[in-house]
C-alpha cells in the first residue's frame, strides 16, 4: 500500500508526458516539440553544463526574493493578524500588490532600481509576498479562541501564546501561503529575466525562441517547473517535520 | 456531608458552615448594555464538587470564566483561598468543553503543556504527565496525536492536563457535553472517585440535570437574564451508597424532578 501513491504519481507523469509526446508528433504547432526532443535538449544542456551556469544566475534573485518574502511576509502577516490597526494600514497595500498587472509595472521598477539584481529581486518579492502576508494574517486572526484561552488559563505569557499557540495553529495556512508564494516567486524570477535583462534560464528561453530552437526552450521551461515541484516538496517535508500532528494524512506529497 | 431532617429531598445549604475554597461576592458582568450576571454571590466549599446548573444563556460559563480569570467582572470580587482573583493563577486549572488540545502536539506534550508554560524542566514535567496519563487511563497513548483519539479520550487528555498542574480548584466547563452517552456515564463515575481521591475543589458547569445531581455535593441553580442564584441544593443521602445505586435512589429522583419543576418555565 505504501508504494501506491508513488505508482499513481508515475502513472500520472506517464500520462502527461505521453500526451505531450503525441501532441508534439501530430504536431499541434510547428513551435511545439515532442517530449523526447525536449528531454534530449535538456540532457545536452546538462552535459555541456550550460543549464547549471544559467541556474547560477536565475537562483540568485529567486532564492533572495523568496527568502525576503518568507521572512518579511510572515513577519508582517503576524503583525497584521495580531493588530486590527495594521490590517487597516497594510492590508490594502498587499491586496493591490497581489492584483496589480506586474508586467506593466516592470518599466517603473527598472527606472528606479536599474536593470540589475535589485529589480529582479523586487519582481520576485512582488509576486511572492502578498499571498504569504495575506494568508499569515488571516490564519493568525482565525486562531481558535479556546486554545488561546487554554494557554492563558495555564498562565502563558504573551510570548508563549504567540510562539506556542498562534504560530503553530496558523502554520498549515502559513505554509500553504508559502507554497503559493514560492510558486509565484518562480514565475516572477523567469518573468524578470524575460522582461528586464535576459540572464540565466530566462535567457535560454528567449534566445532559443529567437533561433527557433524550440526543444531547448521547452527543456528550460520544463526544468524550472521540475525545480519548483522539488522545492515545494521540500517545503512540505519541512512543514511535516516541524508540526507533525498538524498532518492529518491528506496532505499530498 | 451535611445531614439534616428538614427536607427529605434536599436542604438549603448554610454555606458559612463549610470552609470555602472559592468565594464569589456580588459579582456583576455587563456586555455593553446586556447584563449577564447581576450581583451574584456564591460559596464553593473546599474539597467538594459544586455544579452550576441552569438553562442556556444563564451565564454559568461566564461565571466560570470570571472565576478562572479569563474574563474580567464588571464589579464584585472573587476570592480563591482568601486571595483576590485578578487573572489566571496557579491555584486554578480549567477543563474545556471542546477539549482545547494542541493538534500539533502528542498526548504527552499536551498533558505536560500546563507545566511547560510554568517553566518546569522537560524530564520533570513529562514524568508528572505520564503519571496522570496513567491515572486517566490513557497509558500507551503518550505518542498519539489528538486526531487519532476518540472524543472521550481527548477529554481525558484535557483532564490529565488540568490535574498535572496540581491546582487546588478545578474548573470544568461542560466537560462531558461533547462525548457520547456511554463515555459520559463512565466519566461521571470516574469524576466521583476523582473528587474522593484528589481532595480538590471542583466547579462543574453543566446543562444536564441528571448529571448535576449525580456528581455534585452542592448544586447551584442559576436563572437567566440577568443571571442570579435562585437555589442551592445539597443532596445528602445517596452519596455513600455506591455509584451503581445513585440513579435509583429516591432522593436522587426527587431532586431531579424538583430542579426540572423550577427550570421548566425558563426553557423556551
Amino acid at each position: 500500500m505504501k508504494n501506491r501513491p508513488l505508482f499513481l504519481k508515475l502513472l500520472s507523469a506517464a500520462v502527461v508526458f505521453g500526451a505531450w509526446e503525441i501532441a508534439g508528433r501530430v504536431p499541434i504547432s510547428y513551435a511545439f516539440p515532442t517530449f523526447l526532443e525536449a528531454m534530449t535538449a535538456l540532457a545536452q544542456m546538462i552535459f555541456n553544463g550550460s543549464i547549471f551556469v544559467a541556474y547560477g544566475e536565475t537562483l540568485k534573485p529567486l532564492l533572495l526574493g523568496i527568502s525576503i518574502s518568507a521572512v518579511i511576509g510572515i513577519g508582517v502577516g503576524l503583525w497584521i493578524g495580531l493588530s486590527t490597526r495594521f490590517e487597516w494600514l497594510f492590508g490594502p497595500i498587499f491586496i493591490v500588490m497581489q492584483t496589480a498587472p506586474l508586467a506593466a509595472l516592470i518599466p517603473i521598477l527598472v527606472m528606479v532600481y536599474g536593470i540589475g539584481l535589485t529589480s529582479k529581486v523586487f519582481v520576485v518579492c512582488i509576486m511572492a509576498m502578498p499571498v504569504i502576508v495575506l494568508n499569515t494574517a488571516s490564519a493568525v486572526r482565525n486562531t481558535p479562541a479556546s486554545i488561546k484561552d487554554m494557554a492563558k488559563s495555564f498562565m502563558a505569557k504573551d510570548r508563549d501564546v504567540l510562539l506556542k499557540i498562534i504560530i503553530p495553529a496558523a502554520s498549515p495556512i502559513i505554509f500553504s501561503g508559502l507554497r503559493l508564494g514560492v510558486s509565484a516567486g518562480f514565475i516572477g524570477a523567469i518573468l524578470s529575466e524575460l522582461k528586464i535583462t535576459p540572464t540565466g534560464v530566462g535567457d535560454i528561453i528567449s534566445y532559443s525562441r529567437s533561433i527557433a530552437d524550440y526543444p531547448s526552450m521547452y527543456a528550460a521551461i520544463f526544468s524550472i517547473i521540475l525545480l519548483a515541484v522539488i522545492f515545494l516538496n521540500l517545503l512540505e517535508k519541512l512543514e511535516n517535520y516541524l508540526f507533525e500532528g498538524n498532518n492529518r494524512g491528506y496532505v499530498s506529497d | 456531608m451535611v445531614m439534616s431532617q428538614t427536607s427529605p429531598a434536599a436542604i438549603k445549604a448554610a454555606p458559612s458552615a463549610l470552609e470555602s475554597a472559592v468565594s464569589v461576592r456580588n459579582v456583576s458582568k455587563n456586555y455593553g448594555d446586556v447584563q449577564a450576571l447581576r450581583d451574584l454571590s456564591l460559596e464553593f466549599p473546599k474539597g467538594e464538587l459544586t455544579s452550576l446548573l441552569g438553562p442556556s444563556g444563564c451565564g454559568k460559563t461566564t461565571l466560570l470564566k470570571i472565576i478562572a480569570g479569563l474574563l474580567p467582572q464588571s464589579s464584585g470580587q472573587i476570592e480563591v483561598d482568601g486571595k483576590t482573583v485578578t487573572g489566571p493563577g496557579p491555584d486554578r486549572a480549567f477543563v474545556f468543553q471542546d477539549f482545547a488540545l494542541l493538534p500539533w502536539a502528542n498526548v504527552l506534550r499536551n498533558v505536560a503543556f500546563g507545566l511547560e508554560l510554568r517553566g518546569v524542566a522537560q524530564s520533570e514535567r513529562e514524568a508528572i504527565a505520564e503519571k496522570y496519563i496513567r491515572e486517566v487511563g490513557l497509558a500507551g497513548f503518550e505518542k498519539k496525536f489528538p486526531h487519532q483519539l476518540s472524543g472521550g479520550m481527548r477529554q481525558r487528555v484535557g483532564l490529565a492536563r488540568a490535574l498535572s498542574v496540581d491546582a487546588q480548584v478545578l474548573l470544568l466547563d461542560e466537560p462531558f457535553s461533547a462525548v457520547d452517552e456511554q463515555t459520559r456515564r463512565k466519566f461521571q463515575e470516574d469524576l466521583l472517585s476523582l473528587v474522593e481521591n484528589e481532595k480538590k475543589t471542583f466547579i462543574f458547569v453543566t446543562h444536564s440535570i441528571e448529571e448535576a445531581v449525580y456528581v455534585s455535593d452542592q448544586i447551584a441553580i442559576l436563572l437567566p437574564r440577568p443571571s442570579r442564584v435562585s437555589e442551592i441544593i445539597r443532596p445528602t443521602s445517596f452519596r455513600g451508597k455506591g455509584v451503581d445505586n445513585i440513579r435509583r435512589d429516591s432522593e436522587y429522583l426527587d431532586i431531579v424532578d424538583e430542579i426540572w419543576a423550577s427550570l421548566r418555565s425558563y426553557v423556551e
